[in-house]
């Protein structure tokens, strides 16, 4: 909670990733202590990938895969874990891209969306931290005008990192709102704006609309904003993942995926499913609460270590 | 919530339910399937394998697959086992002397402070308590805001914030605030914490041991995958928790975290988060879940709301009426200003016995609030002599009525049309029996399956659809925007 910092951010990273795939590499241990791979033991190998999200139809094909070269044979962990990080970063190298900023923009418009909780606000406080570092000048939007406290919440981020921050009353209409800090910030030369937006539950209807109507009024304002829509997803999530990816994308067009709360125990796993099914970018993970907790989501390493492998 | 599980788990037993004999490779077959059912419904695992060890085991004991009706055996089995699995419902508890100390904890972003002020005013509301809300996160920004801005708007009480002021001494303070100015009840609020940061963990146990908690409650995201056992067991055994607070229902989760909280912690699920506003918090009702959850509708819950907004009386003449197939526009609109009441559409026909997909549908063609009140001004626009008798209205009157509600002729063409499927289809079910909709709801117990006396209301005759584009049968009108199931005000009378 404290912004120490003082552990590297590779260490901190790899602490809470090994947290979430401890139980996973223990699972693996004890089913596959030098066994024949039979159907029980495949089995046993597709609960444990399920276990850690990974969602039963992609848990189903890798223990397929899985099958296909080694059914029958004596396996052992340490293969199964190397099985696992292989097929993995397979399917994750082709979305894990970092989000750029496009200098000529000013500004580049980044709209935030996603349910309640998931970590939006916080996400937007450790972007302006991470383009402000970089020496960008950087805006953000306290679009959250429902929420009670939204607005003081991301005002204390602008003044941890510095950033300004437009913001209305709370219940001030998020689109007008949006469409001021576009004009503000092209008349201040910003790089970057970052949007806030309250939580929303993809099945409610006329919150979509809203933020539909967020999209547009930007979208006047600029029209080739909003430039970037990030989803952030928290990874304690489950299958629900999927509903959000796909409602998110139909209201507004989601262009990347940020993880949050892969400091826990959670494993995330379902972004694995996520991308065999949208193929939409991750562009980064958050490890923490701290500004600085935001890390590039790195295809290799987040296989590796969801296989319970050092690296 | 429940919409997918319960349409998955629908289509497997109800391949069970038709069949004749059953062997014991059939069971195991369909089993199978209810696993996966579960699994992508994220119901935790461990949790999953006990139940279809336990459910298979009975259902394939003897006397289940040889008994008449194997299928609806087992389907009952499975609906026995779900109810286990959710456990009994159980009201906050407040039996010691007040002010009663109520600790909430919780993962980041778990819902903990809309849910502490929710609590707070169902306490306030539902059970007359004077309750106190204090926040003790002093970590994230803004938070104690949130909780003042939530008590303040709510007319709830809240301790003044004291900036610097340490969880443990501000939750000392709302005791001691609580004890002299009589309060009943102090809800503490804590910070969001990784049930693995060792530090936070042990400073709420360190709150905990300071006030004593009566209930210590859990608040957990409809929305969380297998994620849940680690965190309902180290919170569990870190610092002790008396019940769950599951938040989100509202969503489209699946509900696998409320099946599996109880199983791994050994706690009831005491309140139910529902939406966004403070008053979206209900008390948790397990045989209820599950008969959503086997889409038989939780028809419980429907009658309950209904009664709180339709009265008594009114709703018995409307019924009696709609008996004997009398329905005019006035009892249209009286149904349209019920349904307003009773407020979320969408929401109710959750309820419903066999509504998922009429449900689902709904969010789809997105029906708009407005409309309700676009018909209702339609018949208000009406002399009484047409509401009585809607053959009158021809084109000139339409004329009129459209202009006295500043709508077009379609619209009232639409409303009329709607009208007169209703009709026609209240007429029709008023024969098929006192036994439907219209004697009062029947009372759903599983056993009504076996009877199968419930007219389902997706297999209402055809003909009766009212233009409603791919909706199922029996719902007229509803495509083209605003439509209702009819007889409404005959679920005003409790069972
Ligand atoms: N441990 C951890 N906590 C996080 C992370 N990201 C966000 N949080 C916490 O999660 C909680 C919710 O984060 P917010 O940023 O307020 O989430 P939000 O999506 O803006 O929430 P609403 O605006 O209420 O919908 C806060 O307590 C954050 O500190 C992360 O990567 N790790
Ligand atoms: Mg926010």
């Amino acid at each position: 909670m404290s912004e120490e910092g003082k552990t590297s951010w590779f260490a901190r990273l790899k602490n809470g990733l090994k947290r979430s795939s401890s139980k996973l590499t223990t699972g693996i241990a004890d089913i596959f202590t030098k066994r024949r791979l039979d159907d029980d033991a495949l089995e046993e190998f597709e609960d444990l990938l399920i276990t850690s999200d990974l969602g039963v139809t992609t848990a189903a094909k890798l223990s397929a895969e899985l099958a296909k070269t080694r059914f029958d044979k004596e396996v052992d962990s340490a293969e199964i874990q190397q099985f696992i990080a292989d097929e993995v970063a397979k399917i994750l190298e082709p979305v894990a891209k970092p989000l750029v900023i496009d200098p000529t923009k000013k500004p580049h418009v980044i709209l935030v969306v996603g349910v309640n909780g998931s970590g939006k606000t916080t996400t937007i406080g450790k972007l302006a931290k991470t383009y402000k570092d970089q020496g960008l000048k950087v805006m953000m939007a306290a679009g959250d005008t429902f929420r009670a406290a939204a607005v003081e919440q991301l005002k204390v981020w602008g003044e941890r990192t510095d950033c300004p921050v437009i913001a209305r009353d709370t219940g001030a209409d998020a689109a007008g709102l949006a469409f001021d800090a576009i004009d503000q910030a092209k008349r201040e030369g910003y790089d970057v704006l970052l949007v806030d937006t309250a939580g929303r539950l993809q099945n409610k209807a006329h919150l979509m609309d809203e933020l539909k109507k967020i999209v547009r009024v930007i979208t006047k304002r600029d029209e080739t904003a909003p430039h970037d829509t990030l989803l952030v997803l928290d990874a304690t999530t489950g299958q629900n993942a999927h509903s959000q990816v796909e409602t998110f994308s139909q209201a507004t067009n989601v262009s990347g995926l940020i993880v949050t709360k892969l400091d826990g125990t959670a494993k995330g796993g379902v972004v694995v499913a996520l991308a065999e099914k949208f193929g939409k970018p991750v562009h980064a993970i958050g490890v923490g609460e701290a500004a600085e907790d935001l890390r590039p989501f790195e295809a290799r390493s987040f296989a590796r270590s969801l296989a319970g492998l050092e690296d | 919530m429940f919409e997918g599980l319960s349409d998955r788990l629908g289509g497997v037993l109800d391949k069970l339910r038709k069949r004749g004999a059953l062997k014991e490779s059939d069971v195991k077959e369909a089993m199978r399937e209810v696993r996966v059912a579960l699994l992508e419904a994220d119901v935790a695992l461990p949790v999953v394998k006990t139940f279809i060890s336990n459910a298979t085991e009975r259902a394939i004991g003897a006397d289940v697959l040889r008994s008449v009706t194997p299928g609806q055996m087992v389907v009952k089995i499975v609906h026995d086992e779900l109810k286990n699995m959710l456990g009994d419902g159980e009201e906050i508890n407040l039996a010691s002397t007040p002010p009663v100390p109520i600790l909430m904890v919780g993962l980041q972003g778990s819902g903990k402070t809309t849910s502490s002020a929710k609590i707070a005013l169902h306490l306030t509301k539902k059970r007359n308590k004077k309750v106190l809300l204090a926040s003790l996160d002093i970590y994230r920004p803004a938070a104690q805001q949130q909780l003042k801005v939530l008590a303040d708007d709510n007319g709830l009480g809240i301790l003044p914030i004291v900036m610097g002021e340490k969880p443990v001494s501000i939750a000392k303070r709302a005791m001691d605030m609580g004890r002299k100015e009589g309060y009943d009840a102090v809800i503490l609020d804590t910070a969001g914490r990784l049930h693995i940061d060792m530090e936070l963990m042990s400073e709420v146990a360190q709150v905990r041991d300071a006030v004593n908690p009566v209930e210590t409650l859990l608040v957990t995201d409809a929305m969380t995958g297998q994620d849940s056992v680690n965190v309902a067991k180290e919170f569990a055994e870190k610092v002790g928790i008396t019940g769950i607070v599951l938040t989100r229902v509202d969503g489209d989760a699946r509900g696998g975290a409320a099946l599996s909280m109880r199983q791994i912690t050994g706690c009831p699920i005491k309140m139910l988060g529902v939406g966004e506003k403070i008053d979206e918090m209900e008390a948790f009702h397990p045989d209820r879940i599950a008969n959503r959850i086997l889409g038989m509708g939780d028809v419980v819950s429907l009658v309950e709301k209904a009664a709180e907004n339709i009265k008594a009386e009114d709703a018995e003449k409307m019924a009696k009426k709609l008996r004997k197939g009398q329905f005019d526009l006035n009892d249209l609109l009286s149904q349209l200003k019920q349904l307003q009441n009773m407020g979320d559409l969408s929401g109710i026909m959750g309820m419903l016995p066999g509504m998922g997909a009429l449900k689902k549908q709904m969010s789809q063609t997105k029906i708009d609030p407005k409309l309700l009140t676009h018909q209702e001004a339609i018949i208000l626009s009406m002399t009484p002599k047409e509401r009585e008798n809607p053959a009158l209205i021809k084109a000139s009157r339409k004329k009129r009525i459209a202009a006295g509600c500043g709508l077009s002729v379609q619209d009232v063409n639409k409303l009329l049309k709607q009208y007169q499927t209703m009709s026609t289809m209240i007429k029709k079910m008023g024969k098929m029996g006192k036994k439907g909709l219209f004697g009062g709801m029947p009372k759903m117990d599983p056993a009504m399956l076996e009877g199968g006396d419930m007219p389902d209301l997706n297999n209402l005759p055809k003909g009766l659809t009212g233009g409603g584009g791919g909706l199922p049968p029996g719902f007229p009108g509803l495509g083209g925007g605003g439509g209702m199931p009819p007889g409404f005000p005959g679920f005003g009378k409790k069972k």
